[in-house]
């Protein structure tokens, strides 16, 4: 017989104002197995943990039921408290009253009911439960950045220089993401590319990160300390170690029309490329869509060209398996496209840009070397429209949101930008900006902002644009003003719209491969959104940049460094504690069904063929389901799925819940 | 037929194909046919029989026969292979000792549809372009076959095999048609309380002889939760006689995603509880939920709700808060 110890936190007034703690105490005492019951302030106190442990060696308990905060809080802080007196820490069972009961509750009495319930159920569950000793799982020493942009750079370079090995996995030809493709960055205006590129070149050298550009990851096998990876490594059709870099075969290469990614499809590009001219790795891909040699078996210009002999046509997308201690998912964002929003005519007018594609039309390497020309004719632009928002801020009521709900974050710090920027170069350019709020909080942000508006003379009008329409070479653009509650007629030359941010693409199909949470907007879920706003729920999973939430550069590279704080940490460590919670087989019950191996996402059941004794004294070879503990993360699918019951959980068997349930439904 | 079946099955026997036979042995009475194994030709000759009473599915006596040194034949109807292949995918027959021929079936008599008709003292049983001649101590009787088919031949959803190493008379196409699920949608279009009391009245008439357990290819486990002392429901007395109807809800939800709708368990019920309706609701829900499922269409495929995939969104489109309660 268990002798059991129930524990009531008042946890301030948290739970004591809505649940009659001594209630609790004095019902857990007429529960049969409870020898010993208390309420007390703060049970997760020096004082709280002590009470707990004196009672143990007092009353020789062996199970400790303890009604407070959710588990999740402070189930670790009991467990280690009922260890330290020679308790197994499972032994413990935390009874939720306070996110589950007080919380949710005004009246006092039926708080109270639910709480005396809750801890009914888990004295019930404690009474069966047995005392369980985890495992060691050796950490393999390498972490897995997915994505290059500053986000992945920096979380790579902050692991390498802490003396772990760091593989990037990155999708493009080159590292250096959204950032390289930026003019200048708030809200110092220095160039972005003259700080991003030596963030590159640190990537690129450092001896203890290896790139895996134009890369992809196919598979992700295993679980914290040991993830198994599988990268498909793209055929570029170019040699990485023998290429050079020269460029010649960029400039023998006929096939011209490929449009240009880096410029945002502003101008072409060779079918050979590489990126720009500071790409990490500077090393060609041939593009198997405009390669003429590819499609119509005829040319191999730079075959001919490259003296390093480094262009092999015949190269095929190569698979490689390797094995992390962590991952880092830093796959960063994308802008929507804007095309659907219909009214300000993004695909009628050339002259009716994105902020992104405006980035590069101001960039000294982009398709207009730096001087601002419109694209349809070529001329300067004397009037430009700046609209924020678009795709941003939506809300759903009244039909479907054709955007995202929440604030992109970084558009009006970047429309602000552009505007000083252009002020600068073409001071009589006229210059008008619709938004909902203008949203500034950052160290100099408004400041910046306050400038754009009273030194630049940049007119910033509170207020929608509802059309525009290209006519005569203008693009007219209607609009409202909010605060002087006028229509505006204005006739510009270019519209900017600061298009929403969105997670790329890429994110969802990694998050389900990571078995990672994500919210609606596919952007990845923290594992605690104050508290461990870095971590995924899945451990060894860890988020940098943009993939987790709209971010500027410094949060991303704060973040990044964070990221891999915790990653470092994580592979500092030779051995990890498993979980004791997997899952067993009851190899007398189990029929060889499979249902069991098909349903696990860690791969942790396999079958053997057993010689099972019957009561008749033959012998039967049955097939069996065998658990493998180390891989096991103990989510339960197996136990639930298995038709005969021979699948149970250490910790949460069934018996320990149906035992919950019964005494919940008493 | 008969005869088709029974010379094919000596010359296996005789030939050294195969060791045993799974096939269908006469009882006393013309519809009291047991299943049964063959292995002495004679005894084969003597005593198989196939006409329209023979509605058992065979399949599920694999898992012990085929367990057994040597090779053993069944004849399969085209409903029995579906059973046979969800068998095979889970493990519980070994294939490499089955030697399956897939027989022909238009659709097999109830006897309690005859009784029904008061039609008794029935002697003999043969079909004549889709009616039934039907022998009886009180003369020769004639009734159209589809009125005195079994349910789910009624219903049948498929006269294909999805299985056979040989094929005797033959094969039929899926049933695309076909109304399995009217009731169902009966069912789901009365109120809470109506269904309730539908079921109630139809499951408070079970005695728990667990013929339906016994008889379903889904229910094989190695040890029943309902024979385990330590599942805590053996003999467990019932606080109210739902508890008792729980038994069926239990058994639903255990052969939900792997039964293939055979019908079995409506057919051995000595209560005629239609049993089948209760499968069919699981089957009808997959289908509506996962895009659609036939369990044992092949040897392998999981059920959707057995199966991890990262290749399509794991959740369903459509949840619903059960009853209007």
């Amino acid at each position: 017989m268990q002798k059991i110890g129930v524990f009531v936190c008042w946890c301030g007034s948290n739970i004591a104002a809505t649940v009659d703690v001594k209630a609790v105490a004095e019902a857990a005492r007429k529960v049969p197995g409870v020898v010993f019951s208390a309420d007390y302030q703060y049970m997760c106190s020096e004082a709280g943990q002590g009470l707990i442990k004196d009672a143990i060696k007092e009353h020789g308990l062996t199970g400790v039921v303890v009604c407070s905060c959710s588990p999740r809080m402070h189930e670790a802080t009991f467990r280690k408290a009922v260890q330290a007196v020679g308790l197994n820490p499972y032994m413990l069972e935390v009874a939720n009253i306070r996110e589950q009961c007080s919380w949710v509750h005004k009246d006092m009495a039926t708080a109270t009911e639910k709480a005396i319930a809750l801890m009914q159920a888990a004295v019930a569950k404690v009474t069966l439960n047995t005392p369980l000793t985890a495992g060691m799982t050796p950490v393999t020493k390498r972490a897995l950045v997915i994505g290059g942009g500053i986000a992945g750079m920096q979380t790579a370079l902050d692991i390498a220089d802490a003396g772990y090995e760091v593989d990037i996995v990155e999708a493009k030809p080159t590292i250096g993401g959204k950032m390289a493709q930026l003019d200048k960055t708030f809200p110092t205006l220095d160039c972005s590319s003259c700080i991003v590129t030596p963030k590159m070149v640190e990537v690129g050298q450092h001896e203890k990160i290896h790139i895996y550009s134009y890369s992809e990851v196919t598979q992700i096998k295993g679980f914290v300390g040991n993830f198994n990876v599988t990268i498909k490594r793209k055929a570029r059709y170019v040699d990485e170690a023998k290429c050079t870099g020269c460029g010649a075969c960029t400039e023998k290469c006929p096939s011209r029309k490929a449009p240009n990614e880096f410029n945002m499809g502003l101008n072409n590009r060779t079918a050979v490329y590489i990126p720009f001219a500071q790409a990490v790795p500077k090393v060609a891909t041939i593009d198997p869509e405009y390669c003429i040699k590819l499609t119509k078996g005829k040319c191999g210009a730079c075959a001919k060209i490259c003296e390093a002999g480094a262009i092999n046509y015949e190269a095929k997308d190569e698979y490689i398996e390797v094995e992390y201690g962590a991952i880092v998912a830093a796959t960063g964002f994308e802008m929507i496209d804007v095309s659907p929003y219909d009214e300000y005519a993004y695909t009628q007018s050339p002259d009716v840009v994105t902020s992104l594609e405006y980035e590069r039309l101001m960039n000294a390497a982009g398709p207009t070397g730096g001087h601002l020309l419109r694209p349809s004719d070529g001329k300067e632009p004397k009037t430009i429209v700046f609209v924020q928002c678009v795709g941003s801020r939506e809300s759903c009521s009244g039909g479907e949101m054709r955007g995202k709900p929440y604030c992109s974050k970084v558009c009006c710090m970047y429309t602000a930008k552009h505007a000083m920027l252009t002020k600068d170069h073409y001071p009589d350019t006229d210059i008008y900006v619709f938004y909902i709020d203008v949203r500034t909080p950052g160290k100099n942000f408004d400041e910046f902002y306050r400038r754009a508006v009273e030194q630049y003379g940049v007119h910033y009008i509170k207020g929608a644009v509802g059309k525009v329409t290209p006519e005569g070479g203008k693009l007219k653009v209607q609009a409202s003003d909010l605060i002087l509650n006028e229509q505006l007629h204005i006739d510009a030359d270019m519209v900017v719209l600061a298009g929403a941010i969105e997670p790329n693409k890429s994110a969802r199909p990694l998050a389900t491969m990571l078995t990672a949470s994500m919210d609606t907007n596919d952007f990845f879920t923290e594992a605690h959104p104050k508290l461990r706003p870095v971590e995924s729920p899945t451990a060894g999973v860890f988020l940098s940049g943009m993939c987790q939430g709209p971010k500027d550069i410094p949060e991303t590279v704060a973040q990044a460094g964070a990221a891999a704080s915790k990653v470092i940490g994580l592979l500092a460590k030779d051995h990890l504690v498993g979980n004791p919670c997997v899952a067993h087989s009851d190899e007398w019950m189990c029929n060889g069904c499979s249902q069991c191996e098909t349903v696990c996402p860690y791969g942790a059941i396999t079958y053997e063929e057993k010689e099972f004794r019957m009561p008749d004294r033959t012998t039967k070879v049955r097939r069996v389901a065998q658990v493998n503990p180390a891989v096991c993360q103990g989510c339960g699918a197996c136990t639930v799925t298995c038709p005969s019951g021979a699948m149970d959980l250490n910790g949460f068997s069934n018996a320990e819940i149906m035992a919950e349930v019964d005494a919940l439904c008493r | 037929m008969q005869n088709e079946l029974k010379w094919r099955g000596l010359e296996l026997l005789k030939n050294g194909t195969i060791d045993r036979i799974l096939g269908w042995r006469a009882g006393q009475f013309v519809y009291d046919i047991t299943p049964d194994v063959f292995t002495d030709p004679e005894d084969l000759e003597k005593n198989f029989v196939y006409n329209e009473f023979c509605g058992a599915n065979l399949s599920k006596y694999l898992i012990a026969e085929s367990a057994k040194e040597g090779k053993v034949a069944v004849f399969l109807k085209p409903c029995d292979t579906y059973s046979f292949n969800q068998l095979c995918t889970e493990h519980r027959i070994h294939r490499e000792n089955v030697y399956v021929i897939g027989i022909e079936c238009y659709g097999k008599v109830s006897v309690d549809a005859l009784r029904q008709r008061g039609i008794d003292g029935i002697t003999g049983i043969r079909s004549e372009m889709g009616s039934l001649k039907i022998d009886t101590i009180y003369g020769e009787e004639s009734v159209p076959a589809m009125e005195v088919y079994a349910e789910r031949c009624r219903n049948c959803k498929s006269k294909k095999h999805v299985v056979f190493d040989e094929l005797i008379g033959a094969d039929g196409e899926v049933v695309d048609d076909c109304d399995r699920f009217d009731m169902v949608e009966k069912l789901e279009q009365m109120s809470a309380q109506e269904r309730f009391e539908f079921w109630r009245g139809e499951l408070s008439r079970c005695i728990r002889c667990n013929a339906c357990r016994n008889v379903c290819p889904a229910c094989s486990c190695e040890k029943c939760v309902f024979d385990n002392p330590k599942s805590g429901v053996l003999n467990k007395a019932a606080a109210d006689s739902f508890e008792e109807n729980m038994f069926h809800i239990i058994r639903a939800y255990h052969v939900a995603g792997r039964c293939t709708d055979c019908g079995e368990c409506s057919r051995v019920c000595p209560e005629h509880i239609p049993l089948h309706l209760l499968n069919r609701k699981f089957i009808k829900d997959y289908n509506e939920l996962y895009g659609d499922f036939v369990a044992g269409e092949s040897v392998g495929q999981m059920s959707p709700v057995a199966d991890f995939t990262t290749d399509r969104d794991a959740e369903p489109s459509v949840v619903q808060k059960g009853g209007d309660q």
